[in-house]
């Protein structure tokens, strides 16, 4: 796979999947013992961090991957406004192309703008997220978190509750899911869930509860304070009522059933403090595992043969 | 000056004809068509083997001047106009300044002149600055030569203007111009809120953006009287309402773009900002509902809503890319190609929608070859292929979603007033 970008999981086989799944896997023994990280792996690669939308937990992560396999890092710390439009984007990639770094990981508000640089640059694209569109990283973290947890995808049914329509990370699980053979649900107010999702391999569902207890994970989204301010929903605190994970609904979820999160999550909102803190909750999990996943990404992408 | 156009299957509905004419020119205007006229000394053009109609008339062109010479100028878009087969083009008021003044419109048509190549007749703005708030002077713009009224990159989103412009359009006998889009409910959308919307993450336009003003307007023509003329209908629901309004006694007409009749919202798909536009590529089901509505008469007109951007604006990603492509020059091949060789609609049907009723909606002399009018002709070649090469395009604008795309239907000679403005893609 060298040389190529990783910009979306739509366009990942089940092989592929696979691959990277294992990978990831093996990744995670040595993530925790740094005695055991391999880092010379990626020795006297550059790659360069374009983050031009909020992250901690994404970037810290990557720059950790990085690093642990021994490549060097350039973060473009920048003004992000002044160079936001596609144009002065792509003008900066090629400047960072043309001084010979390796690849390049970018986070942008604007849904296609990976695949926009990819198509026009010659060094790998990797998606860290674009506006709504997709999360492919995190998709793969999430599907590590499910793997060991589960020992396999047979038969899971996954699902999806909360802002599907604004979800990156909700359209990545859901595509990759698809290839794997899991069932995908999905759920929130109607005004967040786009019917078309059926029509991309989901099952919308409006009963949350019989839902959840049918469920052997179920994936909260983050829900935004601008929700509310753009009319999607009328305020946080009945979102939390009609559709947020507390009590009540943990008590509905099957014994062997985990609780994700992308985070950062808005403990109170899409979910209670007792359901973050629940012990089949595998939101830590997911976090640690992001390292894993990103070492695999960037193994499978830069390693010399 | 005479000039024998010889040998051409002549195809005009405004009379009618069907079948090998040669058609004699006379002092810019036709003055005969009959079988095997007699060659008199005069200039003699060999049709055999094409097709010779009346020159294409467009409802809705960008020609983007003044303000927007790099994406394309009067000049320019005429010869655009004229390598496509048309031979009349509007100038839509969306320039910087806006087209809102009278003297705006004379300053447009003396560009035009001075351009030559083929008629451009000005749409003035409905309101100042195209803001929807005030009226603009819709009365002394037409007579200063406007021929239709607009605020097209936008709809009148208020209904009080729209109802007092309609009433100014009905006194003056001119249509009023609608680009039908409820901005609350459009928002910031990017394409058709369908499948491809949701897949590629982009906020979606929905149907009801469209029809929602469309159902307002169609009250408020028949409220006034006036002649609704809808822009780039996209969806089957706005097809059956302006089919239902037209049964009521609605006095409404619309236009359908090439680009809505051939492509759907799969085109967007990979992010191709060449196939962004407002409104939307839609569905199949919409190609197919809307093909019919132009058949059966329902949409009385073809238009290019032709919009020239420049490569560096519209090469970005999707979000940033500005709505819009150009059609003058594929318009008549296209559709030529993929509905009358596939038998969808008749090549009468098709000259009709492009010339004849373009012409009736407008007011303006074309549309027909009957002895008397200007020699505003095309002679069509329906044999040679050509493979859409963007690049190659007159037009400064080459944003087409069809380059690639093996057509036939080829516009071989454009006249204008019995003046050769282009022939073999060359222009004057």
């Amino acid at each position: 796979m060298k040389g190529r970008s990783f910009l979306s999981t739509a366009n990942l086989s089940l092989a592929e999947l696979g691959e990277l799944l294992f990978l990831s896997q093996d990744y995670c023994g040595v993530n925790n013992n740094h005695k055991l990280l391999p880092r010379t792996l990626l020795r006297g690669k550059m790659i360069a961090l374009v983050f031009l939308e909020a992250s901690t937990r994404t970037k810290v992560s990557f720059e950790r991957a990085a690093r642990n396999l021994g490549a060097d890092i350039i973060d473009l710390q920048t003004g992000a406004s002044s160079i936001n439009k596609g144009e002065s984007v792509m003008e900066t990639a090629k400047t960072l192309q043309a001084m010979a770094i390796d690849a390049l990981i970018v986070r942008h508000a604007s849904s296609g703008m990976p695949s926009f640089l990819a198509d026009n640059l010659y060094i790998p694209v990797i998606n860290a997220g674009d506006g709504w569109h997709e999360h492919p990283t995190q998709a793969l973290l999430d599907l590590l978190t499910i793997f060991q947890e589960f020992g396999s995808f047979a038969g899971l049914n996954v699902l999806f509750l909360g802002d599907i329509r604004h979800s990156r990370v909700a359209r990545s699980n859901l595509f990759a899911m698809k290839t794997l053979g899991i069932s995908v649900r999905m759920s929130g107010p109607a005004t967040l869930v786009p019917p078309e999702m059926k029509a991309l391999g989901a099952e919308i569902v409006t009963d949350i509860d019989q839902a959840v207890a049918e469920a052997d994970v179920v994936y909260l989204l983050r829900i935004q304070w601008e929700r509310q301010q753009s009319g999607f929903v009328s305020s946080l605190s009945e979102y939390s009522k009609l559709y947020g994970m507390d009590e009540e609904r943990l008590a509905l979820m099957q014994s062997h059933a985990i609780l994700l999160h992308p985070g950062p999550a808005n403990v109170g909102v899409e979910l209670s403090a007792a359901a973050y803190a629940w012990p089949r909750s595998r939101i830590e999990a997911q976090v640690n595992n992001g390292v894993a996943a990103r070492m695999a990404v960037l193994h499978w992408l830069l390693a010399d043969d | 000056m005479e000039q024998l156009i010889r040998g051409g299957t002549v195809l005009d509905p405004s009379q009618n004809i069907n079948g090998r004419f040669d058609i004699l020119v006379k002092n810019g205007q036709i003055a005969a068509i009959a079988e095997a006229i007699p060659e008199t000394g005069c200039l003699v053009l060999d049709a055999t083997d094409k097709i010779v109609i009346p020159g294409l008339i467009d409802l809705h062109t960008h020609l983007r001047e003044p303000g927007g010479e790099a994406k394309e100028t009067v000049e320019t878009g005429g010869r655009a106009a004229a390598a496509g087969g048309f031979t009349g083009i509007t100038a839509l008021p969306n320039t910087n300044p806006v087209l809102d003044d009278p003297r705006k419109i004379s300053e447009l048509l003396a560009l035009a002149a001075k351009a030559g190549h083929v008629r451009v007749w000005p749409v003035g703005a409905v309101t100042k600055g195209s803001a929807g708030r005030e009226l603009a002077e819709l009365a002394l713009m037409h007579r200063a030569g406007a021929r239709a009224f607009t605020d097209d990159g936008h709809g009148v989103a208020d209904a009080f203007v729209a109802r007092n412009a309609m009433l100014y359009c009905q006194a003056l006998g001119v249509p009023f111009f609608e680009h039908c889009e409820d901005e609350s409910l459009a928002g910031k959308g990017q394409l058709h809120e369908g499948v491809v919307a949701v897949k590629l993450g982009l906020p979606g336009i929905t149907k009801s953006a469209e029809t929602v003003m469309l159902a307002r307007d169609l009250i408020l023509a028949k409220e006034t009287g006036c002649r609704l003329h809808i822009m780039h209908l996209s969806c089957q629901e706005g097809a059956e309402m302006i089919c239902c309004a037209k049964a009521v006694g609605v006095s409404v007409t619309a236009e359908v773009t090439p680009h809505h009749l051939l492509l759907t919202e799969k085109a967007a798909d990979g992010y191709n900002t060449n196939a962004k536009m407002k409104p939307p590529l839609r569905t199949a089901e919409d190609t197919a509902a809307l093909c019919r509505a132009l058949a059966d008469g329902t949409i009385d007109a073809v238009a290019t809503d032709h919009a020239p951007h420049t490569e560096s604006e519209k090469v970005g990603d999707f979000s940033s890319a500005p709505f819009g492509i150009v059609g003058l020059e594929t318009a008549f091949p296209l559709l030529y190609t993929h509905l009358v060789l596939t038998g969808r609609l008749s090549l009468m049907q098709l000259v009709d929608r492009m010339s004849t009723r373009p012409a009736a909606i407008l007011g303006v002399p074309g549309g027909t070859l009957r002895p008397g009018a200007p020699a505003d002709l095309v002679i069509i070649d329906t044999t040679t292929e050509w493979v859409i090469d963007r690049t190659a395009f007159l037009s400064k604008g080459k944003n087409s979603p069809f380059h690639g795309w093996a057509v036939y239907g080829v516009p071989a000679l454009t006249m204008v007033d019995g003046r050769i403005v282009m022939k073999n893609n060359r222009t004057w």
